[in-house]
């Protein structure tokens, strides 16, 4: 048979079979990804046009039933229908890489039980994952943009690097969501309670300047107004979003990474002892 | 001892097994929510009890060594090879694994049953390590190995556990780990490919490039696939040397 022939050939002892240690996580952070995408969009007719049409959709509710009320508020709000799908689609990208990493570790706990994988892949996948469909939300960005004939400047260049803020923030929480919701599993629901409060506190169907004085400032330790904030000044005001805004943003991603590191580096050998 | 140790340890495929022990601690319930935990906590009622799944156990295995690894139910085999495959870590000592694994424990971990083999062909041999262009080229070995060529495109979830492990086997095995980790998987397949796991583990076996961990209940399979065993009985190590003496004195005990 053919295998006994090939074994004494080249591949069966091929040391070049294996990446080194430091790609692996690379490669097994690709499948994964690429795994959850195409269950996400399997067997759905428009398949991935969907994360297209659902801000898109959503977009046209909330401007619809918002315009009137919030536009007069803020002169300043050049084109509401963008500045609402701006908001909303890197709100979307938070909240559900946090609710999918969250849950993460647990659902990766048959894997976890027989395979040496590093657990720190299975969070920071889902991220990915948020980040992927983040990036097809922006092709209704771009349609929104193309029919008010709002074209970006070369401010918009920057959009990557608000992305990426927010994406190294998105994977402190993740990391420090999926430990503490294998030791408790009341975190999974605490945290949609806590995303819901924290949407209405953040100006994403409103303009800060409804809000009274002292609430303005407290605004400014919100880490989602700063992340919508950084990604609206560069794509509807078309301007740099200021040193500030920049601190901030490095500030709370660095911040939510070591916390979200500290607590996941901590617990991570338990996990299997509670999954 | 310490020495000889050291020089193991830069070896490919070696093991050492240092001083192991594994606690668990079994609380009398398993607190899923904070409410239940501060209202035992409160009652002073978070009592757990140790219970050693082993205890102090060291060995050493050579590169290329074939070893069985025997012990009744509940001895603490599984938790010896978890532990090996770096999926548990010990409660004290240290496991020193050097190289590539592939952990055959419960064949068909690593897979998702939405997917078809095909794609988790590639998924499972990315989280083995496999390069994807090794995969890329190996793919038809695989599949011819697991004899499902027809069955590639199909959903997993409509596989039969036969042909799981056909597949998590021909995975494994395409290629010469460092150490293979074999438990008790070989029990799902039908008998012919049972027999051709046993040959292409034997072919492992003997080409001395390959660590051997094997789990098996049959006695006449360890003295047939190993050179040396490792009888573990409730947690301790009890004997430890040429398969087919450790492997007798196992049997007998039974009776």
């Amino acid at each position: 048979m053919s295998q006994t022939e090939t074994t004494t050939t080249s591949p069966t002892s091929a040391s070049n079979a294996w990446y080194p240690a430091s790609q692996r996580d690379i490669y097994v952070v690709k499948q994964l990804v690429s795994k959850d995408f195409k269950l996400k969009y399997r067997r759905s007719v428009l398949g991935v046009a969907w994360s297209v049409l659902n801000p898109l959709l959503m977009m046209l509710v909330q401007a619809a039933v918002f315009s009137q009320i919030m536009r007069n508020n803020d002169p300043n709000i050049p084109n509401f229908p963008i500045y609402l799908l701006l908001g909303n689609t890197a709100w979307s990208l938070m909240s559900d890489a946090t609710r999918q990493g969250m849950e993460s570790i647990i659902f990766a706990q048959s894997l976890l039980k027989k395979v040496r994988v590093n657990r720190w892949v299975f969070p920071v996948q889902k991220v990915l994952f948020a980040v992927v469909n983040y990036a097809f939300s922006l092709v209704a960005v771009a349609l929104v943009m193309a029919v008010f004939g709002w074209y970006p400047s070369w401010w918009a260049l920057l959009l990557p690097l608000g992305v990426f803020y927010l994406a190294l923030f998105c994977i402190g929480l993740a990391l420090l969501l999926s430990a503490l919701a294998v030791f408790f599993r009341d975190v999974i629901h605490l945290w949609g309670v806590f995303l819901t409060a924290w949407m209405y506190l953040t100006p994403l169907f409103y303009s800060v300047t409804i809000l009274p004085g002292w609430m303005q400032s407290v605004m400014r330790f919100n880490p989602m107004y700063l992340y919508v904030t950084f990604i609206r000044r560069v794509l509807l005001w078309r301007m740099n979003p200021g040193l500030l805004v920049h601190a901030g943003c490095i500030g709370f991603a660095l911040a939510s990474l070591a916390l979200g590191y500290y607590v996941f580096h901590k617990t991570e050998d338990r996990f299997i002892l509670y999954i | 001892m310490a020495i000889a140790n050291a020089n193991l340890a830069n070896q490919p495929g070696s093991i050492i097994v240092d001083d192991v022990s594994m606690v668990f601690n079994i609380a009398s319930e398993q607190y899923n929510s904070l409410k239940e935990y501060f209202i035992a906590l409160s009652r002073h009622k978070l009592r757990f009890k140790p219970f050693y799944a082993l205890k102090d156990i060291s060995f050493s295995i050579k590169p290329g060594e074939s070893v069985g690894l025997v012990g009744t139910n509940g001895s603490g085999k599984s938790t010896m090879l978890k532990i090996i495959a770096g999926v548990l870590s010990p409660s004290e000592g240290t496991v020193t694994v050097n190289g590539n694994i592939a952990p055959l424990i419960e064949l068909g971990a690593g897979f998702d049953h939405e997917l078809t083999a095909r794609e988790n062909i590639y998924l499972n041999g990315a989280l083995l390590g496999y390069r994807k262009e090794f995969i890329d080229e190996n793919y038809q070995r695989i599949v011819e190995f697991a004899e499902l060529q027809d069955f590639m495109e199909m959903p997993l979830k409509n596989y039969s556990s036969g042909m799981v492990a056909r597949i998590a086997f021909a995975i494994a095995t395409i290629t010469e780990p460092d150490l293979l980790i074999v438990d008790e998987a070989l029990s799902v397949g039908d008998q012919f490919f049972r027999e051709k796991c046993e040959r292409r583990i034997s072919e492992l076996v003997e080409s001395k490039n390959v660590t051997v961990l094997f789990v098996s209940h049959s006695v006449e399979q360890v003295k047939r696939v190993c050179e040396r065993c490792i009888w573990i009985e409730k947690g301790n190590l009890r004997m430890d040397g040429p398969a087919a003496e450790v492997a007798d004195a196992y049997a007998h005990m039974e009776r």
